[in-house]
């Protein structure tokens, strides 16, 4: 292993997220009943023509102006010939020669280092049908609803050296894409979807190794075991004195296995020619110029922002800039509870974000929202409950369409600040425990959680700590 | 009733002479009597008579068109709603459109009476008509010639006045060859210019839709309806259709017509060319002056159309495959075995040969030398066309080298075939309007004057063609036994 070194490149797709289908007005929704969702256009019937939608041009031009990639002033729709029954027209409209988004780049962080990966092109396409094998009795079923769905098909340089930067880039290109607003990002209804190529070559040698492509890993999970396992599965072969072929393989995610799909020689002659139905697409400065106000702030620079004006800390920002909704509901949140970024950040990263995971829930789709979170927060700044009674606070807030006032005062949860009514308790439990006085007078300051302890119960919780640690300090003297 | 034109007609059905009832039962009887012209491949009895009820109905309500009652009929290329659509191919022979094409929908609501789907080469792809699944079609003027191809259905019908105008197709000759050969008159407009919607493609860069009728007043009246921009065409052009009508009437004073050397070259028929130059004395006549041009690369147009053509169309017919609409083989024991004998099963010869071609052509290793080249080409013959009509109005010659030829003569030669479309290709291969106008008569058989304009000429065109129909009877003549 240490004597080689990795090649990998990454296609992507990515599924746009308009409302439309490319090249025709059916819907793009997820999920409905097979084939309500492909009109004449996407069946393919004799004599309709596609109309190419220009949301799709806006999405792809806005991806590559994040990528700060080259945008072709003239780009071409292709046609990509193969039989296949869920390609209603016997080709796919793709690009080829001139696609719309040129070289650019992505940056990387893998264990604190930072590095730019090289994007090739970006171009726009359109997706296939779905086969469906099962229930039909030995025959197939052919759904049309994704036919037509825009894709950017995403090609990277062979520029990562590892599975780990390959999982690195897709991720921070998945953060992206959602980031624009130009994808969903959702990888089980296929909506990010990833081929590699992988190589090895000796180390220090300039040239690439025979590349072998794995076909559809769905998962970041799977992309870094079938990328592992392609790598030592190429240099096993060529330690033994094989060789590898040009091919593509299938990752199976059950077997933990790459086996091949069909080589270079099965390889169809795909017959690009420019598609005669469709006009070239010409993009002017002013609309780049358009698309470039509209960007949103994107994920580095973000995160930089967050350390600077609201004094995070790196893994706080990183956390709250992995979408831009988390982001934006973090923004929210300081300005409507006015507290400290910092506290709002812990709120976020902490019982939020575990209650989220836990109930398997979007950012977007929390049951409390910042409005509410933020009047906790502020309960929790202007000393009427502690951190420890928030967290009941907010389970409550979490079940509940309530207010954190509302808790407070129903459950009677207000933090007892008042000096008398601590003194007397601990008057009575100092009175109570003094063996434990004794101990803590002769040095042994542990017995000091003891006392807080106690008090803590007499008063349900709900007295300020930290005048009870005051007064405690005082008293034991 | 069937000898007048399109205003005579309208005239009489408001003035009460007829009803659209009476005059589509009128064609329809016709229709039925000519069978043997095999002009039709499906008639719409019922649906023409309840359109021409309709119509009747509009035209006493006060809210009708020109065209509204008017029996008409389609080329089977263009999707018709609820009616089998076959493209002349056994691969369509079960297809039924769900959907209107856009040419038809714009005849529909303009109140034209559908008489039904006429006949033409399997997917527009031959000059002689006798590619049809349903058989080869009658020249009306010789029964024993071709009408021309691919619009040979609509061309014979028009001249055995089996319907008062009709719509054609040209992708590489298609309105203007058969147009010719039945001493009719057909218009190929602009590319861009006619809706492709709903139009079965074949070579999606040279198609084009367009109106053939007896007069170039007819032939106006029928544009005026088809053209117009359609959101539905990405390649269709978005600027207004003049009024077709009103230009009709101007003078030609002053007009410049281009003679290119090209099109009076070896293999064009004495006496075709003997009836082009006279119907160019005619022009002169009538104010127009000549001037001699050329377009060199005039001989490169069949190879590069026969490349572009064959590799468009390698793609647009792929979408026949036995799947989901059309030809199904019996039985297929897998995929593959679909695929193959679906399409080897309804596919006709030379649909055959030029998807192989087309194929070929795209081929990796092959796409430089050949699809590159021809679009090369194509580009030299549109330069060569746009530094012509600098110099001249229109251009004049030949539509083809000879009259109709015999059913038989030629269906096994398709290279002496594709040179028969040596004067029109090259018009589509530029995008170019051009029509055919009848001239005259060699061997009793019908003569077309092809007239080519400039970019969006029609107007230009149709007023061209009507001055001189004014001042000959050419178009007015009808064959024996179809007066």
């Amino acid at each position: 292993m240490e004597n080689w070194e990795v090649v990998i490149g990454l296609e992507i797709h990515t599924q746009l997220a308009t409302k439309s289908k490319i090249f025709s007005g059916a819907a793009t929704a997820y999920g409905a009943a097979p084939n309500t969702q492909a009109c004449a256009v996407d069946l393919g019937l004799p004599g309709v023509l596609p109309v190419l939608n220009q949301e799709a041009v806006r999405m792809a031009v806005t991806f590559g102006m994040a990528i700060e990639a080259h945008i072709a002033p003239y780009s071409v729709f292709a046609r990509k010939n193969y039989f296949y029954p869920d390609l209603p027209k016997g080709y796919q409209i793709s690009q080829m020669d001139l696609p719309i988004v040129g070289k650019g780049h992505l940056d990387i962080e893998v264990e604190g280092e930072i590095k730019r990966i090289g994007i090739t092109r970006a171009h726009l396409e359109e997706d296939a049908g779905k086969s469906l094998h099962e229930n039909f009795h030995g025959m197939s079923g052919i759904d049309l609803n994704r036919a037509g769905t825009p894709l950017l098909e995403i090609v990277s340089e062979p520029d990562m050296r590892s599975a780990k930067e390959a999982v690195a880039y897709m991720r921070k290109l998945h953060e992206l894409v959602r980031y624009l607003g130009i994808c969903d990002g959702n990888m089980q209804e296929g909506s990010f979807r990833c081929d590699a190529n992988v190589s090895v070559r000796p180390k220090g040698q300039k040239e690439f190794g025979t590349r072998a492509e794995i076909k559809n890993i769905n998962s970041f999970k799977f992309v870094e075991k079938a990328i592992n396992h392609e790598i030592e599965r190429q240099i096993e072969l060529i330690e033994s004195g094989g060789k590898v072929v040009q091919e593509t393989r299938l990752y199976d995610s059950v077997k933990d296995e790459t086996r091949s799909m069909r080589s270079k020689e099965e390889a169809n002659d795909y017959r690009y020619f420019p598609d005669p139905d469709l006009l070239p697409v010409h993009i002017s400065e002013e609309f780049k110029a358009q698309i470039k106000a509209q960007l949103p702030e994107l994920p580095l620079v973000k995160k930089q922002r967050f350390k600077d004006v609201y004094g995070l800390d790196e893994e706080s920002a990183v956390l709250l800039t992995s979408s831009r909704q988390l982001a934006d509901y973090f923004e929210a949140t300081v300005k409507a509870s006015g507290c400290e970024a910092k506290l709002c950040a812990n709120w976020i990263n902490g019982e939020l974000s575990a209650a989220l995971n836990k109930a398997g829930l979007e950012i977007t789709e929390s049951p409390v929202d910042y409005p509410r979170l933020a009047g906790l927060l502020a309960r929790i700044s202007d000393n009427t409950i502690s951190g420890k009674i928030a967290k009941q606070v907010f389970e409550e807030m979490w079940q509940h369409p309530v207010s954190a006032d509302d808790v407070i005062n129903a459950k009677g949860l207000k933090q007892i600040s008042d000096t008398g009514a601590i003194e007397a308790i601990i008057d009575r439990i100092i009175a109570n425990n003094m063996d434990q006085v004794e101990q803590y007078r002769s040095g042994k300051d542990k017995v000091f959680g003891f006392f807080v302890g106690q008090v803590m119960r007499e008063m349900q919780g709900k007295a300020n700590p930290a005048e009870v640690n005051k007064m405690l300090i005082a008293k034991l003297k | 009733m069937h000898n007048k034109t399109i205003i005579e007609l309208a005239k009489g059905l408001r003035a009460g002479e007829f009803t659209s009832v009476e005059l589509t039962q009128s064609f329809l009887n016709r229709i039925k009597q000519h069978e043997t012209l095999n002009a039709y491949i499906t008639v719409t009895e019922e649906l023409a008579l309840q359109a021409a009820k309709a119509a009747d109905l509009k035209l006493a309500n006060g809210d009708a068109d020109l065209l509204t009652g008017i029996p008409i009929a389609q080329k089977d290329i263009f999707c018709t709603r609820g009616v089998k659509t076959s493209c002349g191919s056994k691969m369509l022979d079960n297809f039924v459109a769900p959907y209107n094409a856009t040419v038809v929908k714009k005849l529909n609501d303009a109140g034209a009476v559908m008489l039904g789907k006429l006949n033409m080469d399997e997917f527009a792809m031959g000059s002689s008509n006798e590619n049809s699944y349903y058989g080869a079609v009658k020249n009306p003027w010789d029964q024993a010639a071709v009408p021309g191809g691919s619009s040979g259905g609509s061309a014979a019908a028009v001249a055995a006045r089996l319907a008062i105008c009709v719509t054609g197709t040209d992708t590489g000759g298609s309105i203007r060859q058969p147009a010719s050969h039945c001493g009719i008159t057909g218009l190929k407009p602009t590319y861009g210019r006619v809706s492709r919607y709903g139009m079965i493609a074949y070579a999606s860069s040279l198609d084009q839709g367009g109106p053939m009728a007896r007069s170039a007043e007819d032939t106006a009246i029928l544009l005026q309806a088809m053209a117009g921009f359609d959101p539905k065409d990405s390649t269709g052009v978005d600027c207004p259709a003049p009024n077709y009508l009103e230009s009709l009437n101007k003078g030609l004073d002053g007009l410049t017509i281009g003679l290119p050397k090209e099109f009076f070259g070896d293999g064009l028929d004495s006496g075709v060319a003997a009836v082009v130059e006279a119907a160019v004395k005619e022009y002169q006549k009538l104010g127009a002056t000549v001037k001699d041009i050329s377009i060199p690369n005039l001989n490169l147009a069949i190879p590069a159309y026969y490349v572009i053509a064959s590799a468009e169309c390698s793609a647009n017919l792929s979408r026949f495959d036995g799947v989901r609409f059309g030809y199904r083989c019996k039985d297929p024991v897998d995929l593959t075995d679909l695929y193959v004998r679906s399409r080897g099963e309804a596919f006709g010869k030379e649909v055959k040969r030029r998807i192989l071609m087309g194929t070929y052509a795209l081929s990796a290793g092959y796409y430089d030398a050949y699809y590159l080249k021809a679009q090369k080409v194509r580009r030299l013959i549109t330069e060569d066309f746009k530094r012509v009509l600098q110099e001249v109005d229109v251009i004049m010659g030949p539509v083809a080298p000879s009259v109709a030829f015999a059913i038989g003569e030629k269906i096994n030669n398709p290279i002496e075939m594709y040179l028969s479309d040596i004067y029109t290709i090259a018009i589509n291969l530029a995008g170019l309007p051009a029509m055919s106008i009848p001239a005259g008569f060699v061997q009793d058989k019908p003569v077309g004057l092809h007239i080519i304009g400039n970019y969006f000429a029609e107007d230009r065109l149709l007023n061209i063609a009507h001055q001189y129909q004014k001042i000959t009877g050419w178009h007015e003549k009808s064959p024996k036994g179809f007066e």
